[in-house]
């Protein structure tokens, strides 16, 4: 039984009309946008469109690109929200970003490497080499951080995670520096966009990141052991090496999954779990679930604001997250007593 | 620092075993055998490292054609070639890559974090994108993207600091993080921004700098990392004793009479000022800062920081990779930020995979 994380949490906000309200909040979210875009849909059409369409090209905009995107967004916000919880969980690091364990930096390679090498600019072929390189690149950084027989300490994960981070990271640089087509493309997928992604991404990479979302919900409760320490939580019984390798191939799903529908997004995936956890205390079984919605209410809200902030064009979801959700996390961190990990 | 903070520091360390405490004037030194054997071996490495930059390229020397080109005798164009060109770039190389490992080894103690590098002040990211908007906008030489650099990445960590002050409490450690990780999202977008709506060249040339690169340095560039570390280096090191007791974490030193705040925003500004001017010489080098106190530390088996240790590292890794970068790959030489990537990840791995047992 885990008890210590609840006494701490009540201090915080009350729960359930916090899940409700950020709930209802996704919700209204979602509408603007499938809404706002370069043809605008009146807000109260909305619901008519999505659930009886009528076959006016309003209705197949809805159901062609407003509605993959928005659910693509929600899928990507959620898939990152957790990951970063699970990972800030998992290392007991406040600076752990989902990607720490090499998944953004494995796939950005594979990416570049398909460029280079095969000429793969398809979004649904470039999303497999995606998420294999997330996926190498992560079993590669806890192979490291469990090398032999040792149990993947989280010192020794986050170090791990950041030598082989960088090390691909110069790989990218190298191959991208001396071939400026390359570069070219990876500026662009670098930035983080839910541009153009049509309905195929959702099926490709959709059941790893329900795959993932369930594991870490099931994960949460020994996730609270870890975070009183390897040994206490070995004492109050939970079993402290399978909690930390399920919560890797969670993160690996997740993130992985993430980056290669999206590009890279590091900011919603490091700072949504402090605020849940300033919210709703240290407890993952709660900080997981609010996570997930306000990183997906984030990422989606994001979306939208980024397809009006410009006369021309749209500015890029990645952009947007981070230039206005900066200022919104650092008010939060002034004001509020943040839950430590 | 009061003399019984330094009776307690000296206990603790004698606790520990295995070392020895010098006494210099009012400052003790704590020293370890094995750290000394480690560090007299970068000295050394350093200095090979140093003669093969200036003596191997495109026209070779031998050593002794080389240290009498230095001392001013010799040829004329081998003078030139070793006064002019190779010297400099070796010696920012080696000085850049000092700075760099203090600076990590410094922060990674003030952040009790090994994660912790000039970005947890946003410095890094606050450098970047002041350094790519004036390379894709304003267009001017180095010189500028240097000061852009500073002015950028200065603003920004003074910002950071500023905002994670609050009346009463001071800078908290971990508040100072998490306004660090959101500042310099902020600015990370910026520069990608900035990379995505330029026009292609400019782009590029802005990420080899973004990656670090050592190419056309002058003397102007070795004078101004040498001038920060014998200013920081020695306030860093006198007060690397603080630093063990600030890794005991606020309460804990507070109780052992450090004034926390106080050295932790010299220690701060210290680290800042040493990555500044690594910054404003060669880019931000992919993670110099970073590995550089890690492999340092497993290298003396100690559980401890070591500035001094530290910096070495990160001057060998840095000079190494250049030499690396410049020579093995025929005509395309690669920025030395890339080859610190990989070698310093490599080596970290290695490290990492077969030391004795977890340190932490």
């Amino acid at each position: 039984m885990v008890t210590v994380p609840e006494r701490e949490a009540r201090a915080g906000a009350p729960r359930i009309p916090l899940l409700v309200a950020a709930g209802g909040l996704l919700v209204l979210v979602a509408a603007l946008g499938i809404s706002v875009g370069a043809k605008s849909i009146p807000l109260a059409d909305v619901w008519g469109y999505v659930f009886s369409p009528d076959g006016s090209d309003d209705a197949s905009i809805v159901h062609d690109q407003r509605m993959p995107r928005t659910i693509l967004g929600i899928a990507v916000g959620a898939a990152l929200g957790a990951a970063g919880a699970l990972m800030q969980g998992l290392t007991r690091n406040p600076l752990a970003d989902p990607g720490l364990l090499g998944v953004n930096a494995g796939a950005a390679t594979a990416i570049v490497i398909a460029l280079v090498a095969l000429g793969t600019t398809e979004p649904a072929a470039q999303v497999w080499f995606a998420f294999l390189g997330a996926a190498a690149a992560s079993m590669l950084v806890y192979g490291i951080g469990a090398a032999r027989g040792r149990s993947a300490s989280p010192v020794r994960l986050a170090i791990a995670g950041m030598a082989v981070t960088f090390a691909l990271l110069a790989v990218v640089a190298a191959i991208t520096i001396t071939h400026p087509r390359v570069f070219d493309q990876y500026r662009f997928w670098q930035v983080g966009s839910l541009a153009g992604r049509g309905t195929s991404v959702i099926e490709q990479l959709g059941p790893f990141i329900v795959a993932g979302l369930v594991l870490a919900l099931l994960i949460a409760r020994p996730l609270n052991a870890l975070a009183l320490g390897d040994d206490v939580g070995r004492g109050i019984g939970a079993s402290v090496g399978r909690t930390r390798l399920l919560g890797a191939v969670s993160v690996t799903l997740l993130c992985g999954a993430a980056t290669a529908a999206a590009g890279p997004i590091g900011f919603v995936g490091l700072t949504v779990p402090h605020v849940a956890r300033s919210l709703v205390g240290p407890d993952q079984r709660w900080v997981l679930p609010v996570s997930m919605l306000f990183a997906a209410i984030l990422l989606v809200g994001a979306d939208v604001l980024g397809r009006v902030a410009t006369p021309t064009g749209e500015l890029e979801v990645g952009i947007v997250t981070a230039i206005v959700g900066a200022p919104v996390f650092i008010a939060i961190v002034r004001r509020r007593r943040v839950a430590q990990l | 620092m009061s003399s019984s903070t330094t009776e307690t520091a000296t206990l603790l360390s004698a606790a520990v075993g295995g070392r020895r405490s010098l006494r210099l004037g009012t400052a003790t030194v704590l020293v370890q055998p094995r750290g000394v054997l480690i560090g007299v071996a970068l000295g050394l490495i350093g200095v090979v490292v140093l003669v093969l930059s200036v003596a191997t390229g495109t026209i070779s020397y031998t050593p002794g054609e080389v240290i009498e080109a230095i001392l001013g005798g010799g040829e004329d164009s081998t003078q030139l070639v070793v006064q002019e060109t190779r010297l400099p770039r070796a010696l920012t190389a080696l000085l850049a890559g000092g700075a760099l490992g203090a600076s990590g080894a410094i922060l990674q103690s003030v952040a009790r974090n090994p994660l912790a590098s000039p970005d947890i002040v946003g410095f890094t990211q606050g450098a970047g994108a002041a350094a790519v908007l004036q390379i894709v906008v304003l267009g001017g030489g180095p010189t500028a993207t240097a000061i852009a650099a500073l002015i950028g990445g200065f603003g920004t960590a003074a910002a950071v600091y500023l905002l994670a002050h609050r009346r009463g409490s001071g800078v908290a450690g971990y508040r100072l993080l998490l306004v660090g990780i959101g500042a310099a999202a902020a600015m990370a977008a910026v520069t990608s921004y900035l990379l995505t709506r330029a026009d292609v060249r400019d782009a590029q040339q802005a990420f080899v700098w973004l990656t670090g690169s050592l190419h056309d340095r002058t003397w102007a560039d070795v004078r101004i990392v040498a001038l920060a570390l014998l200013v920081l280096l020695p306030l860093a090191l006198v007060r690397d004793r603080g630093l063990r007791i600030l890794e005991m974490g606020d309460d804990a030193a507070q109780a052992l009479g450090v004034s926390v705040q106080r050295s932790r925003a010299v220690l701060l500004l210290v680290a800042v000022a040493l990555a500044g001017a690594a910054t404003a010489s060669a880019g931000p080098v992919l993670f110099v800062g970073l590995a550089a106190p890690q492999i340092a530390r497993r290298l003396a088996r100690s559980g401890g920081p070591s500035v001094a240790l530290a910096t070495l590292t990160g001057a060998v890794l840095m000079a190494l990779s250049d030499l690396i970068g410049q020579r093995a790959f025929g005509d395309t030489p690669l920025p030395v930020g890339v080859v610190t990537g990989v070698l310093g990840g490599a080596y970290l791995i290695w490290l990492l995979t077969f030391e004795r047992r977890a340190r932490h």
